[in-house]
């Protein structure tokens, strides 16, 4: 026997690697494999480096661009996976891995953990907080929708909208499922609030995002970070309605609204056309009822203010009672004789003459309708000046009167204190005093009596009368 | 209740905007303590912001177009026909 057949046999490196390879290759066909995604690359090329792992091994393995293309979800560190493919060797660095085929999260269990963590992640941000929700437009004029433009969703939402409140619709096209989902909706969000008010295409008040409902898988893309982000960042305000009222995605946490369908959607964006209608229909309403009302009462308050006018005039007439008077008492005086009386009280009527006043009266009650008490205070004020100016004067003319007569080389008699104004009442031998101008007397006797009779009347009381002339009123 | 800028031009108000002032003149007249002139100038302007309403109401039209996008950005709209097709 040759005793080299008990050796091991001889290769070099590249034919042992060959056998290797030959021997993994054929040997496992197609695999499926689960564990948890330990790292995960995302270079330019487009091929997706990954590794999977459990608590004891870790298998490297690739995605390549075709097929990285058509995966359904993103993988992301720490889900756990199950992934089919072949196994490859790789000879210059002495290495195998998995070239997966199809890699899917494993089970809903996986996924919601995976989920759970993205909310916390994100509502650290602060991205789901409600008071960065913006409130809704009242009523928007453009609305725009970022949704499949094919199937039930886009007709539900336009049959609501026309039927409540027909509104401009921008339809923005995206898929709704698939690789592709997120960056098309990411891109109408953005798409849509890029577009300038007023500009050739309008910019929506309102955004809605919409789909059906679906599997968890589905529905995944609206979990995606980059629609969180792109949403939370949404100058215009977004409602989100996204699978069955039971789904909740990420996005319905950062959209400003969540519509549990795509019908409830449209309700949200727009108010009922025909209750508006009649809610301006009942302001109009109002409005009138209330301008009438309005005018009724000013045609009473003018009524009102009419009697406060001849209430006015009986607050008046003790005061021209009170002027009647005194001109009256100023005539009497005048009508003594005294020329220069006479001359100053024309001068003085002609300044306060009734007339005038009565036009002055006449003004203030005019203006009494409009300003009421302010006019009844300056009237009062405007009397009461002129009757004290009235008096003012009347005493004036009284003092100056009759030292005005003494200096035009008049006298008076005095016997004592009473004034001797008649020659009967002067009797031969009495002492007199004889007052002149400057209020200079001396004192004088009569030599001789006047020869007419005496007046039947007691000279004291003529006297008295003609004094209080002179007296104050 | 403060004195809502009554000068805003109507044309520019939104239906929102034109309501509330509406309905705050319906308040302030009924309430009735404005001086004659103020009430008719209220009046005056209440009717014109019903009309802006109502005209905003009835002339509403159901309009749809579907936006064409080119690398992210919106660049045409199409027409959609038949969008109220319920």
């Amino acid at each position: 026997m040759d005793t080299r057949s008990n050796e091991p046999s001889e290769y070099s490196v590249s034919e042992l690697s060959q056998k290797i390879k030959r021997h993994l290759e054929d040997g496992f066909d197609v695999v499926r494999v689960r564990g948890e995604l330990g790292k995960v690359a995302t270079p330019p090329s487009g091929h997706i480096y990954l590794s999977l792992k459990d608590d004891k091994a870790v298998l490297d393995g690739v995605i390549w661009r075709s097929n990285a293309r058509a995966l359904a979800f993103k993988p992301e560190i720490g889900l756990e996976v199950i992934a089919t493919g072949q196994l490859r060797t790789y000879a210059p660095q002495s290495k195998y891995q998995i070239s997966i085929d199809s890699i899917a999260p494993a089970g809903e269990g996986a996924l919601m953990a995976m989920l759970e963590k993205r909310k916390r992640k994100l509502a650290a941000q602060g991205l789901f907080d409600e008071e960065r929700k913006r409130e809704l437009p009242f009523l928007p004029q453009i609305i725009g929708v970022a949704t499949s433009p094919g199937g039930a969703v886009i007709h539900d939402i336009l049959h609501r909208l026309s039927g409540r409140f027909p509104r401009h619709v921008l339809l923005w096209p995206v898929q709704v499922q698939g690789e592709k989902c997120a960056a098309e909706v990411v891109a109408a969000v953005r798409g849509f609030n890029a577009l300038k008010p007023g500009g050739d295409i309008p910019r929506p008040d309102i955004i809605i995002v919409a789909r059906g409902g679906g599997s968890l898988e589905d529905l995944w893309p609206f979990n995606e970070e980059e629609i969180v982000q792109a949403v939370a960042a949404s100058d215009i305000p977004v409602i989100s309605a996204i699978g069955h009222e039971s789904d909740t995605t990420l996005i319905d946490l950062a959209a400003d609204k969540r519509a549990p369908t795509p019908t409830a959607a449209a309700e949200f964006a727009v108010p009922v056309r025909s209750e508006l209608l009649e809610t301006v229909e009942n302001f109009a309403r109002r409005l009138n009822l209330a301008n009438t009302r309005r005018l009724e009462t000013a045609a009473e308050r003018l009524n009102q203010s009419a009697r406060h006018i001849r209430r006015a005039s009986d607050i008046l007439s003790p005061l021209m009672q009170r002027f009647d008077n005194i001109e009256g008492r100023l005539k009497r005086a005048f009508a003594h004789g005294h020329a220069i009386q006479v001359e100053r009280f024309a001068s003085l009527g002609a300044r306060i003459s009734l007339h005038a006043l009565r036009k002055q009266l006449d003004t203030a009650v005019d203006r009494f309708d409009t300003i009421k008490t302010r006019v009844n205070r300056s009237v009062h004020t405007m009397l009461s000046d002129l009757n004290k100016k009235l008096e003012a004067h009347g005493n004036l003319l009284e003092a100056f009167s009759h030292q005005r007569v003494l200096e035009r080389g008049f006298a008076l008699v005095w016997e004592g204190k009473n004034l001797v104004s008649r020659a009967e009442q002067a009797r031969a031998g009495t002492e007199v005093s004889l007052e002149f101008a400057g209020n200079n007397r001396v004192q004088a006797t009569i030599a001789s009596e006047s020869s007419a009779k005496p007046k039947k009347k007691p000279a004291s009381k003529t006297t008295k009368e003609q004094e209080s002339l002179f007296k104050k009123s | 209740m403060a004195e809502k800028k009554s000068n805003t031009k109507i044309e520019a108000m939104s239906f929102e905007q034109a309501l509330n002032e509406l309905e705050n003149i319906v308040e302030q007249l009924e309430q009735g303590n404005e001086s004659l002139k103020r009430g008719v100038e209220l009046y005056e302007r209440g009717v014109a912001l019903k009309t802006h309403c109502e005209t905003q109401l009835r002339e509403a039209q159901m309009k749809v177009e579907k936006i064409e996008a080119r690398a992210g950005k919106a660049v045409g709209t199409t027409p959609v026909k038949n969008g109220d097709n319920g």
